[in-house]
C-alpha cells in the first residue's frame, strides 16, 4: 500500500508537505520507544499517540514510511516542522489505534518481521 | 580512519536523537550498509537517550577502524551499581516523567547489547558509566 492509497483509504488527514510516495512495507503500533526501536523496519508504518520530537527522531532513524496518530491528537508545529526536516510522512486520522491497524492488515499490510 | 566525538547534554530532551542523526547522516555519506546502519542507529539513540535521561552529560564516540566500527558511550553520572539487573528486559530506573514520553521501559540496554556484534560495559557509581560496542563491517 502506498501512502497516497492509505490516506484515500483512512481519511486520515496529512499534517506534512508531500513528500516520495513511498510503499507501507509493514504496520507496527507501540507507544514505549525502545520497543519500536527493537522492532522497527524500514519502510513501515508507526501508529503511535506519542506526539513529541523523539518519535521523529526514532522514525528518521530507522527510515520509516510514516507515523499515524490515532484519534486526531493534536501536534506541535515544531514536531512537523522536524518531520518535514527529515522526510517523514505525519498523518492524524480520527480513528483509534485499532482501527487503523485493522484497516492496514485488511489491505494487505502484514507485521514487521520478528526475526 | 575516521574518529568523531560528539558531547551529549543531560536531560536535554527535545535534541534527543540529534547525536544519532548526525552519526547516521555520516554513515550515509560513507556508504555503510542499510542493515548495518540500522543497527548501529539503534544503538547510538539507546545509547544516547540513556545519556540524556539518566546522566549528568557525556559524549558518544563514532570510530571507523579496519573492519569494524566501534561505538563507545562515556557519561559522568550515578553510573549503575547492579550491571545485571540494568541488562534485564524491563528493569528501568527512569523518572516517571519520561517514562510518559515512552522511555523507560527497560529496552534500552538489552537493545543495544542484541545489535552490537561485540558489547561491554563498565561503571562506577558516583563517577560514570562507559558502554563499548563493535560492529563488523
Amino acid at each position: 500500500m502506498k501512502l497516497s492509497e492509505f490516506e484515500a483509504l483512512s481519511g486520515a488527514k496529512r499534517l506534512t508537505k508531500p513528500m516520495e510516495d513511498r510503499e507501507i512495507t509493514a504496520g507496527y503500533t507501540c507507544d514505549l520507544l525502545s520497543h519500536v526501536m527493537g522492532r522497527g523496519q524500514a519502510g513501515m508504518a508507526w501508529i503511535t499517540v506519542q506526539t513529541h520530537m523523539n518519535v521523529i527522531a526514532v522514525a528518521a532513524l530507522l527510515d520509516f514510511a510514516c507515523v499515524i496518530v490515532p484519534e486526531s491528537l493534536p501536534i506541535e508545529a515544531p514536531i512537523l516542522a522536524k518531520a518535514e526536516e527529515e522526510g517523514i510522512t505525519l498523518f492524524a486520522s480520527d480513528l483509534t489505534a485499532y482501527e487503523l491497524v485493522a484497516l492496514l492488515a485488511a489491505h494487505g499490510v502484514g507485521p514487521v518481521s520478528r526475526s | 580512519m575516521i574518529k568523531e566525538t560528539y558531547p551529549v547534554k543531560a536531560g536535554d530532551m527535545t535534541a534527543a536523537g540529534d547525536v544519532s542523526a548526525r552519526i547516521k547522516r555520516q554513515m550515509k555519506q560513507l556508504g555503510i550498509s542499510a542493515p548495518i546502519m540500522r543497527r548501529i542507529s539503534v544503538c547510538t539513540y539507546e545509547a544516547e537517550i540513556n545519556l540524556v535521561i539518566h546522566s549528568l552529560g557525556g559524549e558518544l564516540t563514532f570510530e571507523i577502524m579496519p573492519g569494524k566500527i566501534l561505538v563507545c558511550a562515556r557519561d559522568r553520572g550515578p553510573g549503575i551499581a547492579d550491571i545485571d539487573k540494568a541488562m534485564t528486559e524491563g528493569w528501568s530506573t527512569a523518572s516517571n516523567e519520561v517514562r510518559n514520553m515512552g522511555f523507560g521501559a527497560g529496552m534500552g540496554l538489552p537493545n543495544m547489547k542484541r545489535n552490537a556484534d561485540e558489547f561491554s560495559i563498565t561503571s562506577q557509581v558516583g563517577v560514570g558509566t562507559e558502554i563499548s560496542m563493535g560492529f563488523l563491517i
